[in-house]
């Protein structure tokens, strides 16, 4: 590319910018995701070396990890893992439970029925909603066609 | 020290990159997109129910473990497998069961937390 004029530079640079910032995201989003996720595995290899069955395993670690991003919403301090990790505290189970716990805590000024009650699904019950509708739909096809 | 001993590194490190990985598509996602994290989280969940019910998501359960069940891909995995197996075993009204009773802790385990989090915690202003 050429660079003539004070205009093509910028569109060089605006080009070129974004690039490390996501790089750099990307990483962060990496490495605290992978944490997220072995540390889940450890519990479950934990609760297998205690003698729990495969299912129990899973929906221990689920409430674990759920529980444990509960606590560090409470405090305030998932938000800031929030913003240095974006993705990789966001897609493991941790981001889904501070999806349902940070409106619940805000929005408690509101009152206990419709601001924690209510609010506490702004962005969990859209998930609930697709998720829980997409299974329905997968067991109704397994049901008759296979 | 037994349980310590017990533990597989090769497996902690599959589940540790596998995880992470699945992070960092959530991360282009949101970096190249634009997209709310709400519907970043309904993708990635739907996303995982129809894995789940093709079959392909379990093969990455079974390579990385908690790698793959620990994202909200494994969630809708989770939702998907429940509903398939309650459907062969008791029909229809098996898939309405399944994929609730299948992650019914961890939506439970959410909303009580929840709940109790904001029973004990105090607002925090968003300086934004």
């Amino acid at each position: 590319m050429k660079i003539n004029t004070k205009k093509d530079y910028l569109d060089y640079v605006d080009k070129k910018s974004p690039n490390s910032p996501i790089l750099k995201n990307c990483f962060n989003a990496f490495w605290v995701g992978g944490l997220i996720c072995t540390i889940g595995q450890i519990i479950f290899d934990f609760c297998e070396y205690k003698g729990f069955d495969y299912t129990s395993c899973s929906t221990i670690v689920s409430i674990t990890l759920i529980g444990i991003s509960a606590f560090l919403t409470g405090l305030n301090i998932f938000n800031k893992i929030g913003k240095f990790a974006g993705a990789g505290s966001l897609v493991p189970i941790t981001g889904f439970a501070n999806s349902i716990v940070s409106p619940a805590i805000e929005y408690k000024s509101e009152g206990y029925v419709m601001g924690v009650g209510g609010k506490m699904f702004t962005v969990a019950g859209p998930v609930l909603v697709y998720g829980i509708s997409a299974s329905v739909i997968v067991g109704i096809i397994a049901t008759f066609f296979v | 020290m037994d349980f310590i001993q017990s533990i597989d590194l090769m497996q902690l490190l599959r589940c540790f990159i596998v995880g992470g990985l699945i992070c960092i598509v959530g991360q282009i996602l949101i970096d190249k997109t634009k997209l709310t994290s709400a519907r970043i989280l309904v993708i990635f969940v739907t996303t995982g129910v129809i894995l789940g019910a093709i079959g392909i998501y379990q093969y990455l359960i079974y390579f990385a473990g908690c790698g793959a069940t620990v994202p909200l891909l494994g969630f809708g995995a989770n939702l998907a497998k429940g509903a398939i197996t309650e459907a062969q075993s008791s029909g229809l009204l098996g898939a309405f069961i399944g994929g609730v009773k299948a992650s019914a802790g961890g939506i439970a385990a959410a909303i009580f937390f929840g709940y109790i989090a904001s029973l004990i915690a105090k607002p925090h202003i968003k300086k934004q």
